[in-house]
């Protein structure tokens, strides 16, 4: 099992009020991610357990992407990952922004 | 003087050797294997019936077992190498040179065979290429193919799975040479004549069907989101502008994804009627509820599918039906077809490097073309025009007039930007590369050649190939879909950006698609359940795909 931890400011601020959100399943190819309304507004942390080793920078690029094109300020994210492609990673966090943000359409 | 009827003696002696195995035409299955010593001569180029879809299974287990002491050296020429024993025959000398298509079931055992030198490999040809050939340079001495049924003139009925046996037996049987059907039943008369018996020689009952592999069915369960967007990109953002109405589409899950949203996303769009209309394709149970929708006006198809039969025969204004009601299906006319007639071909692939060369060939896998470079190729003997096609020609060229300028097909690589176990479909070098090397190939098995490729789709976004006006905007679009891969993160953020205000990348954004609209819910059927209960029960799933 490989963690690995992002701290970034955050330019969007997420939506809404709910204190917490959770998408997506541990499975294998499929990951969960948790969010917590628990930052400043203009802070994210990201902490990630992966049972796929040496994917570091490809994180590191897709948690950033995130970050800055998503409503993210404020949100304390956990990922408990199965070997997720990263288009599955980047849409489940997106989906994630929506469900804390109160948008469940 | 020369006699200039040896082909036809040889012929005649084979016959006369066969005939001691055989009532009139027919031959006992328990008396194959000496039945084909008797018949075949060492050297003999051999077609052995079989190929993505239909196999002539008995006759080449019989085969498999002659005596290599009598029968060896055999050239095969065929399109598939997919059961064991077509790969049995090279383990035990009985073949040595192979000539072939597909080999999809077995890419990693022909691979192993090829490395050790068990196989003096010829080419590997797309289907189309390998029919040619059938008639000019590789004419097979022997046929050993498949038949629904036969009456004991040797009238063979082919029935759904009609697909290479028409070409085959042409080649063979007028040049000479011996054909040998295996055949279901034997029957007083067969339900229509798919081959003459005049052309068919000898006929063995097998008791039992032949073996169909059902290569075209996929599990709408399987589906992801991100095939599901990618689907959306591309019915969004090249069917509907270019308006492509003829069609192939490849065996894939993001084109089964446009198949099922189709009477739904497609709906939305308002594009029944003025995409997807006319079709070369297999019949896909996928394609059921666009067909149901009313988005289909026919289909012509390279083989059938298993479970598919009643509801093709059901639905005759779509599909090619004979006398009897079932299907029909002609390989060789279909991928003419593909290549000539249709506007499109949009496929899955394994590899894509930066020039756009495509290759589903990994060292460990040689999966051979089918018919995939035929389909994905611009035709350059093309000389009708299509409004997609000007549109696309006019793309690529345009500073040439008009009446002077060539269009072109699009040809679309659609695919995720990691495959199986977060393997990148996007590569600095193609692995057909260095199998080339080891096998000291004059040519690298590339699937799709970047210069025919037009269009790359991934869930970053559509590249279009066509507005590219040299190598370096050429890589940097490719790069730009490419998604978190390491070809993807090296772009030139810079270049891509100013390739995208030009339409050359276009984002789902740019589009007016969310990636969060990407959903299950969008598939018309989400089941194979779903598929069968949307052909009103006549699709008939084979049973390793029922779950329920």
């Amino acid at each position: 099992m490989e963690r690995l931890s992002y701290t970034l400011s955050a330019p969007i601020p997420a939506g809404g009020t709910k204190p917490r959100a959770i998408v997506g399943v541990v499975a294998s190819g499929n990951l969960e991610v948790l969010l917590e309304r628990a930052l400043a507004p203009d802070l994210c942390t990201v902490e990630i357990a992966t049972a796929a080793h040496g994917f570091a920078e490809i994180w590191a690029a897709v948690v950033a992407d995130f970050v800055a094109r998503r409503a993210a300020g404020g949100l304390r994210i956990a990922i408990n990952d199965g070997g997720a492609r990263p288009d599955t990673v980047a849409l489940r966090l997106a989906q994630g922004a929506r469900l804390i943000a109160g948008d469940a359409a | 003087m020369r006699d200039w009827a040896t082909q036809k003696a040889a012929r005649a002696a084979r016959i006369a050797a066969g005939a001691s195995f055989a009532r009139g035409k027919v031959v006992q299955a328990a008396d194959l294997a000496p039945f084909l010593e008797a018949v075949l001569r060492p050297g003999d180029r051999v077609c052995l019936e079989g190929d993505n879809q239909k196999q002539a299974d008995l006759l080449a287990d019989a085969l498999a077992e002659v005596d290599p002491g009598v029968i060896h050296d055999l050239h095969m020429v065929q399109s598939g190498i997919v059961l064991p024993s077509h790969l049995d025959v090279f383990e035990k000398g009985i073949a040595r040179r192979l000539d072939y298509s597909y080999s999809g079931p077995q890419a990693a055992r022909i691979a192993r065979m090829l490395y050790g030198g068990q196989i003096a490999l010829g080419a590997v040809h797309t289907y189309l290429e390998l029919f040619a050939r059938y008639f000019i340079d590789l004419t097979p001495q022997v046929a050993l193919i498949a038949a629904v049924s036969a009456d004991r003139d040797g009238n063979l009925y082919t029935g759904p799975n009609t697909e290479d046996t028409p070409t085959v037996v042409e080649a063979t049987s007028f040049k000479d040479g011996l054909v040998v059907a295996q055949v279901g039943e034997i029957v007083d008369r067969v339900p229509r004549v798919d081959i003459p018996g005049d052309r068919v020689h000898f006929v063995v009952e097998a008791g039992r069907p032949f073996h169909v592999e059902p290569l075209f069915t996929r599990d709408p369960g399987s589906i992801t989101e991100t095939q599901i967007l990618t689907a959306m990109l591309a019915i969004k953002g090249l069917y509907a502008p270019y308006g492509i109405r003829r069609l192939n589409h490849g065996i894939g899950f993001n084109t089964a994804a446009i198949e099922l949203l189709l009477p739904t996303y497609g709906e939305k769009l308002g594009l029944r009627g003025q995409v997807c209309t006319h079709w070369a394709l297999n019949p896909h149970p996928t394609l059921i509820p666009a067909i149901e929708a009313g988005w289909v006006e026919q289909i012509h198809c390279f083989g059938s599918e298993v479970g598919m039969d009643d509801y093709i025969a059901a639905r005759p204004d779509i599909y090619f039906t004979g006398a009897d009601g079932s299907l029909r299906s002609n390989r060789a006319f279909c991928q003419t077809a593909g290549l000539y007639a249709c506007d499109l071909f949009i496929g899955s692939t394994l590899q894509v490097d930066l020039s756009g060369h495509s290759s589903t060939v990994t060292t460990n896998r040689i999966a051979g073309f089918g018919g995939a470079p035929n389909m994905g190729s611009d035709p350059r003997g093309r000389r009708h025009p299509s409004e997609p096609w000007l549109k696309a020609g006019a793309e690529a060229d345009p500073d040439t007039p008009a009446p002077l300028r060539r269009g072109r097909k699009l040809v679309v690589q659609i695919g995720e930007t990691f495959g199986d176990g977060n393997v990148p479909l996007f590569v600095e070098r193609l692995d057909a590369l260095a199998l080339a090397e080891k096998l000291d190939l004059p040519l690298a098995p590339v699937m799709v050649y970047g210069d025919d490729v037009t269009h790359i789709v991934t869930e970053e976004g559509i590249a279009n190939l066509l507005l590219c006006r040299d190598p370096d905007e050429r890589e940097q679009a490719i790069r730009g879909v490419a998604g978190y891969t390491e070809i993807g993160r090296r772009r030139d953020a810079g270049m891509v950006a100013r390739l995208r205000e030009r339409g050359v990348i276009r984002r789902p954004e740019d589009l007016g698609i969310d990636p969060l609209d990407a959903d299950r819910s969008l598939l018309a059927a989400r089941s194979i359940k779903d598929l069968a209960l949307a052909s009103g029960g006549l699709y008939r799933p084979p049973s390793r795909f029922r779950n329920w």
